[in-house]
This record gives C-alpha cells, structure tokens and sequence, in this order.
C-alpha cells in the first residue's frame, strides 16, 4: 500500500512561483503527475507548469479538492503557510522549508494537536516519496526502486545512501519519510513507525536518526511495545564533539544530553539491528529479511 | 549564537529586570572611571569571554579602589583565561564588565530555554544558585523545580503559586520573583531566545532580588528578525574558520584530526566524520556544502578545509540530488588549479549527473583517487593519510 502519499495524492506547492518551489514541482511532477496547483498570494489567476496558480489555499482546495501540499515557503514566512495549510484541513503538508525560527513552530505544534486532520511532515526535510506513485520533495527519484522496505530519517542525503544501498540490493522502499533535522518537526519517528506497521507492503523498517534531543530513545521504546517488523538503524554523530551544531538546527549535544551512544543502546537494546556504518544499511536489513 | 554577559545584563535592564549597575571597558582607563562613577565600596571586574567558570581561572576579581581596579582590569585584558569550560586552550580576554559589587544573602538559579520534546517553554527554578547546574541535576534533582510553559497559554497565577510553594519562598521573594520571571519570559518570547541563564538570581542583605549574572542565547534562525542582537555578535568568540564558512554559506566545524571532509548534506557529513574513524582515521572537520552549491562554493569549502594546517588529505563524498556530480567535478578541478592542491583528494561521487561528473575528474589530469562507493572511499584516504 505505501504510506502518506500514492496513487490518489492530489498535491499543491505553497510558493510554487519561487525558484526553488517551481524546480521541484517541476520534478516531482514529472517523476509522478500528481501535482494540481499552486498557491502564491498575489499571483492568483496565473499560471504555471500548466497549473492553476491561486492566492490562497482556501482557493485551491475549493477548485482542485487537494489533499496534500508541499512548502516551500522563506522561513519568515514559513510557519504561516504550514497554519494556513492546516485551517483548510490539508491532510498531508511537506514542509521543506530550513530556517524557520522554532519558536514561531510551538504554535504550530498546537494547531496540528488540535486539528486532527492534517498531518505535518518537517519542517527543514527532502520530503516523502511511495516510489513510482508519488514523490513530494527534492529527493532524487530515479534512485528509488519500488519495494517493501520504508524508511524514517533525519537527513537528506544519508537518505539516499540507504535507499541507493536497498535498491542495489533488490529489496527496493515501499515509501521514505524524512522527517527533518530542526528540534521541533511535526511528525516524530514514532509516528511514521506506527504507520509502517499498518502498511501490509512494509516488511522491514530503516530508521536514520543523529544526534540531538530524545526522539531516537523514545522510538527505541516504542518498537519495544508495538513494533514486530523488524528495524535497521543508523546514528550518525559519534564522532560529534559536545555542544556544537552539526548543520542541522537539531543535531546538538546539549549538557551531554542526545548523544549518538545513547540512542545506539537504546534501539539496541529494544531489538533494532544497529548498522555499524553508514556502508551498511542496507546490508543491515537485508540480513533481517532473511 | 551566544551573547557575553553585558550584552544580556544590557537587553534585561530594557525590560525592567533588576541587574547591579556596571560599565562595559575595553581599557584599565576605562575600568578605573567605572569604578569611580560606580560609587559602591566594592566592584567587581569580570572577564567578558563565552565560557562559564570563569572566576575558577581568575577571571572574576573584587577590587576596592579605583587604582586597584586598574590594576587588576590591566593584568586582566589580554591574559590567556582557562576555565574548566573554555578547554585547555583557554580564551583571550578582550573584554570586562566592571560591576557594583553586592550583599549576597542567598543565590537562587533560574533558566528557561525551548523544550523541544514538549513544544513548549521550560522554566527551572532551584534555591541552591551560584553552584554547576548539571551537578546539581545528578545529584539532587529534587531541588530544581522545573515547569512547562505553553506559550498559546503563557504564564499564569498558578505558575508563581507552584514555584512559590515548591521552593518555599516568603512573601518578598514570591513577588520580586513573579515580577522577575515574567519581565523575563516577555524577552525570552519577543528575542526569539533559545536559553536564558541566570545562575546566581541573588538576594542581596537588603531584601533585593537581581540577576547577578546572565547567559544568553539567540535562535540562530531568527536573527534575521532580531538585527539588534544579530548586532552583537562577537566574532572573536568563534571559532575564525567557522566564521568565514558561514560568510560563504557553507556549514563548517573544526575538529582535531587530519582527514579533511567535504560533504553534501548535514546527516552525510556526519556519517562521513563517523566511517572515516571506524576505518581508523580522525577527520578533521565537519563540512556541508548545501543542495545548491555552485563551483564557487565549492573552491571556498576547499580553501577553508586547507586552510587547516593539520589536514593530510581530502575526502570528497557526494551523493546528489539536487546537487549535481558535474558541478562537483568542475569545483574540485577549479578548486585544485586555484588553489594547487598537492595533498591526496579522495572523491567518491553518487546521483545525479555521475557520469559526467566522473568523466570530468577522469579527463582533468588531476591526481585524485576514486572510490566506487563511501565506504571504499574512506578505507581509500585513511591509507592515504596513514
């Protein structure tokens, strides 16, 4: 089945006449043609890619009965776009936007609790793809084999490594999240770990995280729990020294606090095989599918 | 980004938080005129450098005279100070704060940073101040109070009656603190603030309350909404290379070892830093160069990692999406006839555009090594650099 997105995505892009915006629409139109409009406050009426641009998403859903939107959106302006995308109930939003200032997402975090409806993928991530039925973000497609592995991760680019080391290896994705690298995201890996165990086209699950804050440690318990698929991991940032920002805005080590040992042990000890390097994820799973 | 200490004691007296007069100097001149327009008895001068401890390494000092106080602000400016927190290498003095000195009574602790986990704002609170927090947190938990604030719901009432009852406060505390925590909670929330330290929040002998000392940190993502404070950033205080790759966009930090990384992507870049030690090696930096880098960028992220002294060879490692292969190649072959790269390049390259990128570094005449994947490309630089 694939999760968040496939056959029947009907995505807009929030800042679609942006250079970045018009790029990867462009792309990920072209990889799977489920792009339906855009939505730039002032360019309303126009048109773009042979897309219907809007002012407003309140407009585009009106007309186009999206279900997902993918921003992006400058950071100043960022976290209203992603709010406006809530209000109109926008069932899956992909925020790709990196440099939102994290006390402007606490609201956001408030209004996606309360909504019930949408579902907040990122901020500051490369987006989600269900290979060959629907790809929302900057993610190269051709990398991706369709599959029965999903993968959760922090990064972009590691990303790609697992997903280049499980296509070479035949097992192929059934969908890859990337939930981000900023300390506040909307959906955490225990979200997106629930949903691989309902999805029946899953078999196997590969989870990226890095250093910074405690998602990693509570996922470890909660594949503890719920989880029977069995899980690969990766941390990368053992070689991070303290108290210094690794790119991401949420890969820090504070007050010796979120250290890539700790999250190892955690997910090792609640039954995760752990990838000792990041050459070895895909092997890692493939080992669990046999 | 971190402030210094009379920077943060500058944006709290703006918001009507009690701090002890003081004078920001840069010369013993200054400090002795600071002193004399104090008018307290006792003064203290303070090393303005971001670290904490600083009184362990002599960087905090009573005087009580003004040709005391020059003496001591001379002997002070420019002495090498090394505190527990500034590491072996210790900090430059450059700057002090001379202060008012004050009749301690009691020294409380009260912080409040971005709780990431709850989404929310996290207030400590602990009457054992002026002593190490992480300390303190392993040993006796129980005396840090600490609570969560919604900012949809801000702070109420109920919050001080909490702190107030938990940490067993008379009458004069409770209000002095009410009236302390929510000035401090309003800059907090409008100056986008990440962390907010004041560790020891004093009670002097005549019943006062006064942040006696101030740690301050900004959300690097906001500044450009909050210039005033982007303003008093202290570029001495970092680290010079991290500050010039921040000037060309890149994202860039030093480290201790040899191996020299150049990487697309922050998650990569680290795993990178990580195979290169299990392999036996010690990188020498954490480098992302973005999606969108252009050749430009990459000759500067080559120049930057070069510019380290230490650095025996290069690992390259792309695996690109939107960043293509090609563009790569052509900034390793611009970097390398600029720059005259002599030491061993190691170049791994992955995804978009591979071929052209690969035929690029084939065709340069250059004398870089290839790998096929990353980690045949780490065990390649750390023999390299052996």
């Amino acid at each position: 089945m694939s999760i968040l997105v496939g056959k029947n995505t009907r995505v807009i892009t929030q800042g679609i006449t942006g250079k970045s915006g018009l790029f990867h629409t462009r792309l990920s139109h072209e990889y799977a043609p489920r792009f339906v409009a855009g939505v730039t406050p002032g360019k309303g009426g126009s048109k773009i890619l042979d897309l219907p641009v809007f002012d407003t998403v309140y407009q585009a859903k009106e007309k186009t009965n999206c279900n997902a939107s993918m921003i992006f959106v400058p950071p100043p302006f960022a976290a209203n776009a992603i709010l406006e995308a809530i209000d109109n109930e926008i069932e899956l939003i992909v925020c790709i936007t990196e440099g939102i200032p994290v006390q402007d997402m606490l609201p956001v975090k408030r209004a996606l609790e309360a909504s019930k409806k949408s579902r907040l993928i990122g901020p500051n991530c490369p987006g989600v793809i269900s290979p060959d039925l629907c790809k929302i973000g900057i993610m190269p497609g051709y990398i991706h084999k369709k599959g029965n592995v999903g993968v959760i991760s922090k990064s972009g680019t590691l990303t790609y490594e697992a997903v280049g080391q499980t296509s070479a290896l035949g097992l192929g994705q059934s969908t890859c999240v990337g939930i981000g690298g900023d300390p506040v995201i909307g959906s955490t890996f225990i979200d997106i770990l629930a949903q691989f165990e309902a999805d029946d086209e899953t078999k196997a699950i590969i989870m990226i995280g890095e250093i910074g804050g405690d998602a990693e440690i509570k996922a470890a318990q909660f594949i503890k729990e719920n989880i029977r698929k069995p899980v690969a991991a990766f941390i990368a940032g053992q070689t991070a020294p303290k108290g210094k920002r690794m790119g991401h805005a949420g890969a820090i080590i504070s007050n010796g606090k979120g250290t890539a040992e700790e999250k190892i042990e955690a997910l090792r000890a609640c039954g995760a095989a752990i990838a000792p390097t990041p050459a070895e994820i895909g092997s890692t799973v493939l080992k669990l599918l046999k | 980004m971190n402030l210094h200490e009379y920077q943060a004691k500058s944006l709290f007296r703006s918001y009507g938080v009690k701090v002890p007069d003081g004078y920001f100097c840069t010369t013993p001149v200054e400090a002795e005129f600071a002193f004399r327009r104090l008018s307290s008895p006792v003064c203290v001068v303070k090393a303005q450098v971001h670290a904490g401890g600083r009184g362990k390494g002599g960087g905090v000092k009573l005087v009580r005279d003004p040709r005391e106080c020059y003496t001591v602000a001379e002997k002070m400016l420019g002495m090498n100070l090394v505190t527990p927190q500034t590491g072996a290498d210790g900090k430059i003095v450059r700057k002090i704060y001379v202060e008012a000195g004050s009749d301690i009574a009691k020294e409380y602790y009260l912080a409040m940073l971005v709780d990431r986990e709850r989404s929310a704002i996290s207030l400590m609170f602990s009457k054992e101040g002026g002593m190490d927090i992480e300390e303190l947190a392993e040993t006796h938990p129980e005396k840090i109070i600490t609570l969560s604030v919604d900012p949809i719901i801000g702070l109420r009432s109920f919050h001080f009656n909490k702190i107030s009852f938990l940490a067993d406060l008379d009458k004069n505390e409770s209000i002095q603190l009410e009236e302390m925590i929510k000035k401090l909670y309003q800059c907090f929330c409008e100056k986008d603030l990440s962390l907010l330290e004041i560790n020891p929040l004093i009670i002097t002998k005549t019943h006062e309350m006064l942040a006696l000392d101030a740690k301050i940190s900004v959300d690097e993502n906001a500044l450009y909404r909050q210039r005033d404070l982007e303003a008093m950033r202290d570029f001495y205080e970092e680290n010079e290379r991290e500050v010039e790759a921040s000037k060309h966009k890149l994202s860039y930090i030093g480290l201790d070892g040899n191996i020299g990384c150049l990487v697309n992507g922050a998650g990569l870049a680290m795993a990178t830093m990580d195979i290169i030690k299990h392999y036996g090696g010690d990188p020498a930096n954490f480098l992302d160069v973005g999606g969108g880098a252009t050749q430009e960028m990459v000759t500067n992220a080559f120049r930057l990692i070069l510019q380290d002294k230490a650095v025996k060879g290069v690992f390259v490692n792309i695996f690109g999406g939107i960043m293509q292969c090609d563009i790569i190649a052509k900034g390793i072959c611009a970097a390398s006839s600029e720059l005259g790269i002599k030491i061993p390049l190691v170049v791994r390259l992955e995804g978009t555009n591979v071929e052209e990128g690969k035929k690029i570094i084939a065709t340069s005449g250059l004398n870089v090594i290839t790998a096929s994947d990353m980690a045949d490309g780490a065990k390649k630089i750390v023999e390299a650099c052996r």
